[in-house]
């Protein structure tokens, strides 16, 4: 019974995420450039990646497995940020331009 | 030496776990790469910056679940604008002038924002993070200064 439970639940994560990993990559096609693109790569990394790590930790149960999927989302966690900014600044050093902003979409907005 | 010695057995614990074997010659090798290790740290200097005093506390545990809300929305936000027909986007940078006061607290922001699909923090000038928005919607999740007041509380170090 508890068998049952578990695998529908790691079966319905590991879906959400496939179908997440999909929608990233569906968005990578469809959006018009570079930075655009790159939230939709946003989608993959996150959401897409750790859901499937966790229902892959649900099919390991408590082992060390699941000890090292466990590193596996914290490692996602801290380096895909740190990537996807570098990537991003040195298009932006490049000169980059992103699509179609009319001046007034230019917000500034001073705090303190 | 108290960081060098936090460091040493961390990184044991790290490669135990990591190895699933345990003989004598495979565990004297593990003892090996991570006195190689600290060595190597050592040497760099790594100690002397503030990295190192970062310590875990509770109040850092209940930001990681309300950023987990936050990236799981975002994603949501993120897959419907995908998903859409029309393709609804209105792509922006934006400037955000942030509160924080050490360099880490900074980095911990500004990698919060790239976490958070449909933001990405594309440049920090001073105290000023430049971000490129996907719509106006997901600008305002930064522009509205929640993440930026949340990342000031618990960056003390």
């Amino acid at each position: 019974m508890i068998d049952i439970i578990i695998n529908s639940a790691s079966a319905i994560l590991m879906g959400a995420g496939s179908v997440f990993i999909l929608i990233g990559a569906l968005g990578l096609v469809r959006l018009p450039d570079f930075y655009t693109r790159m939230h939709a790569a946003g989608v993959t990394d996150t959401l897409g990646a750790e859901l499937l790590l966790l229902g892959m930790m649900l099919q390991a149960g408590l082992s060390l497995v699941t000890l090292k999927l466990v590193l596996i989302s914290l490692f996602i966690f801290f380096t895909s940020p740190t990537s996807t900014h570098a990537v991003a600044n040195a298009a932006r050093v490049m000169g980059l331009r992103t699509v179609s902003i009319p001046e007034d979409n230019l917000i500034s907005k001073e705090k303190n | 030496m108290f960081n060098i010695i936090g460091l040493g057995i961390s990184l044991a614990f790290f490669w135990l776990s990591m190895s699933g074997h345990y003989t004598t010659f495979v565990l004297s090798l593990g003892a090996a790469s991570v006195l190689f290790v600290v060595y190597l740290t050592r040497r760099m200097d790594f100690f002397d910056q503030d990295t190192f005093q970062f310590s875990i506390k509770w109040k850092h545990l209940g930001y990681w679940i309300w950023l987990g809300k936050e990236i799981f929305n975002a994603n949501i936000a993120v897959a419907k604008v995908i998903l859409s027909p029309k393709l609804k986007i209105s792509p922006r940078m934006i400037e955000f002038k942030s509160s924080q006061k050490t360099e880490l607290g900074l980095v911990i922001f500004a990698n919060s924002i790239t976490l958070t699909p449909g933001t990405v923090s594309v440049d920090i000038e001073d105290d000023k993070v430049i971000v490129h928005a996907l719509n106006a919607e997901l600008a305002e999740g930064v522009l509205n200064g929640e993440m930026d007041k949340k990342v000031t509380a618990v960056e003390g170090l």
